[in-house]
């Protein structure tokens, strides 16, 4: 054999393993293969090392794809990129003055077209910054729930209520008033007898916009489901799993819409 | 969101899964994939409308890539495996055996221009002109470094493997 049709052998080979070889040669070349029981071997081995390689990194296929990837953030403002920087800022204590910055810049970004996303975004930075609170969670307590539901209605300029969770073992803890890139935004904060935290943000939608299917996106361990409804749009964050996140913003959503 | 950033946002897990491969840990290969969007969203009126969205979008990643390496921000040959690759190689080993975390570990001891041509083809089965694109080479080149690559992948596996540990230069 000589040196060409060697290197045309080789990339047979290779291109046999890839799937990349045309239908007529690649029934010539299962032909030579079949009576070269060595080349046999290295074309086996050479599949295997393609399927180890999916198996090992095939997971990263499933992994929820984290927030900012799907946003078309503008690159001159990179607030921040994973939950844990986040928690670094909050720590340090300049994340309330940073972030109502950047929402401000990027509100003017966003006039145009205000991606659902955002509203999980910002409910994500809402839930990390609260949920860990022990002393203030909460600007109104669920005591005076009456008197929260409507004072933060009134700030939204929109009839929001704070649903029901006890039979999902969920008491409301109480909420607050923030600023979000669409005005004036409320959370509502849930507890378990366990002290795991939930909380619901909702904010007003500048556009008429009437899509309820539940949408998810994830940032660190925080979970978000999040959906619009009429002028409204609302966001569960909490940091479980997915599919136990979806029933609770299955109660959620039934318990705004009985 | 329209339908040609909805149509980015499609390649995002292969984009993450093949950047995970190159650089071997999680927070580094979604940096990657970050700035590969972020250029990728600010130069979306560039893309050739019917050319290769996929290709594009690799290609975009590859010139990132080889700029911070070029900067010395990655170090991939020295950097110990870290938890989260770890872990990802502990649940495979879980299936198939030792062989997967020596595979994490050939991998990033192969030099670079093998570990791109092996994983865009055997990894994110790109065809060999898409990897000759992507990577701005000739294809010969590609088939080439594929051969040699695999081969040395294999080699290097096989160094790895207990009990017969040998040293890697």
């Amino acid at each position: 054999m000589n040196r060409e049709s060697r290197n045309l052998r080789e990339e047979d080979l290779h291109a046999y393993v890839d799937g990349q070889l045309d239908a007529a040669r690649q029934a010539e070349f299962e032909d030579w293969l079949a009576a070269n029981p060595a080349e046999r071997m290295r074309v086996e081995n050479l599949q295997k090392q393609n399927a180890m390689l999916h198996a090992l990194f095939d997971p990263v296929l499933n992994e929820p794809v984290p927030i900012a990837m799907q946003q078309k953030t503008p690159s001159r403002w990179k607030p921040f990129r994973t939950v844990s920087q986040l928690r670094f800022a909050a720590a340090a204590g300049w994340m309330v003055l940073g972030g109502a910055i950047g929402w401000a810049m990027h509100g003017k970004d966003a006039t145009k077209s205000v991606a659902p996303l955002a509203l999980a975004q910002q409910a994500a930075i809402a839930h990390v910054v609260y949920t860990p609170e022990v002393l203030h969670p909460v600007e109104v307590g669920a005591a005076q729930e009456a008197h929260l539901v409507k004072w933060l209605s009134k700030r939204l300029g929109a009839d929001i209520k704070a649903p029901q969770l006890g039979t999902i073992g969920y008491e409301l803890v109480g909420g607050r008033l923030l600023p979000s890139n669409s005005g004036p935004a409320a959370q509502f904060m849930y507890q378990d007898a366990r002290g795991q935290r939930l909380t619901l943000y909702i904010r007003t939608d500048a556009r008429e916009q009437h899509e309820t299917a539940f949408r998810y996106a994830q940032e660190g361990k925080v979970g978000v489901f999040y959906w619009l409804d009429g002028s409204l749009g609302y966001a569960l964050s909490g940091e479980m799993e997915r599919q136990q996140l979806l029933l609770i913003a299955e109660t959620v959503y039934h318990g705004l819409n009985p | 969101m329209s339908k040609t950033e909805a149509r980015i946002e499609e390649h995002i897990p292969s984009l993450r899964r093949y950047a995970r491969a190159l650089l071997g840990s999680r927070a580094p290969a979604d940096d990657l994939v970050q700035d590969t969007l972020e250029r990728a969203w600010g130069r979306f009126h560039l893309w050739r409308s019917g050319s290769d969205l996929r290709a594009w979008l690799f290609t975009i990643m590859h010139n990132l890539y080889v700029n911070q390496l070029r900067q010395g921000n990655y170090m991939p040959a020295t950097v110990p495996l870290d938890e989260e690759a770890w872990k990802v190689s502990v649940r495979a080993a879980q299936e198939d055996g030792l062989e997967m975390r020596d595979l994490m570990a050939a991998l990033n001891r192969l030099p670079e221009e093998f570990r791109e041509v092996v994983l865009l083809v055997g990894l994110e089965q790109l065809r060999y002109e898409e990897v000759a694109q992507v990577l701005d080479i000739p294809l010969g080149t590609v088939m080439s470094r594929l051969a040699r690559g695999r081969e040395r992948l294999r080699a290097l596996m096989s160094a790895t493997a207990p009990p017969t540990l040998r040293r890697i230069k």
